[in-house]
């Protein structure tokens, strides 16, 4: 039983560490977007080609590159991706439902924030 | 050891230890920068940083669409914002900032992402080393 206890502490220790690395280095730049707002194929596509990530080179070293890749695709969403080599979440069937004529002109349909109060901590309730 | 320690001075040293150890690996800005003017000087012997040169950089497009001040702002004591996304970059110039330039792995791995999207190329050692100068002025 502690044996138990123990894996499992340690293992939400490591899933924080592994989390604490995606916000450092992806939240640096625009939100941390909870993983579960792209199918885990999708975030492969992105992971792929950070070199040109929508227009910025956001790329990683290799190992920060695999621990983020495995926080990503772990806690993948299960709605379809979009298509293409850039998979953007604003280009989802459901973003794009939830949305309808919703976003005001001038907001930035990236930063969740600014109408969703907790979209960091994946709570989009609030609309 | 030659005398057994009791375990809180023990602890007490470990913890010193460390902090010691973390204070070393913390890099001062201007050390930074005389990293940087010594790695020019192999390419250029002449080399001596300037903080004029260096506003002239960051302030200009170099071939691409953005300069360095487009996300980062100018003056650099304030904060910017990313000009994709809109998210706020805090204050770049040490002198705002303590944060800013204290990570030498941080550090470059900033400039080879910036200097990416603003050149198209690596920056030179000289090109960082004029950057921080007038950064650090």
């Amino acid at each position: 039983m502690r044996t138990l206890l123990a894996a499992f502490l340690l293992g939400l220790a490591a899933s924080a560490a592994l989390a604490a690395d995606y916000k450092a280095e992806c939240g640096s730049c625009h939100m941390a977007y909870p993983p579960k707002l792209l199918p885990a194929e999708s975030w492969r596509r992105i992971m792929a080609r950070l070199e040109q990530h929508f227009g910025s080179d956001a790329s990683l070293d290799a190992k920060a590159h695999a621990q983020i890749e495995r926080t990503l695709t772990s806690n993948a969403g299960r709605r379809a991706g979009p298509p293409g080599p850039e998979p953007r979440i604003t280009q989802t069937r459901w973003f794009l439902k939830e949305h309808k004529a919703e976003i005001p002109p001038g907001k930035n349909p990236a930063n969740c924030i600014a109408c969703h109060a907790g979209a960091e901590r994946g709570n989009y309730d609030d609309d | 050891m030659a005398f057994p320690m009791e375990g809180r001075v023990k602890r007490v040293l470990i913890i010193a230890g460390l902090l010691i150890a973390g204070t070393v690996q913390a890099a001062q800005p201007s050390a930074l920068l005389e990293g940087y003017q010594a790695a020019a000087r192999k390419a250029d012997p002449a080399f001596s940083p300037s903080a004029s040169r260096g506003a002239q950089f960051f302030d200009s497009p170099h071939g691409k669409e953005w300069s360095c001040a487009t996300c980062h702002g100018n003056p650099p004591t304030s904060a910017g914002k990313h000009a994709t996304t809109g998210k706020p970059i805090a204050a770049l110039a040490p002198r705002a900032n303590g944060e800013r330039f204290t990570d030498a792995a941080k550090v470059e791995k900033w400039f080879r992402r910036n200097c990416n999207d603003v050149l198209g190329r690596a920056c030179t050692p000289a090109e960082k080393a004029d950057v921080l100068a007038w950064l650090l002025k």
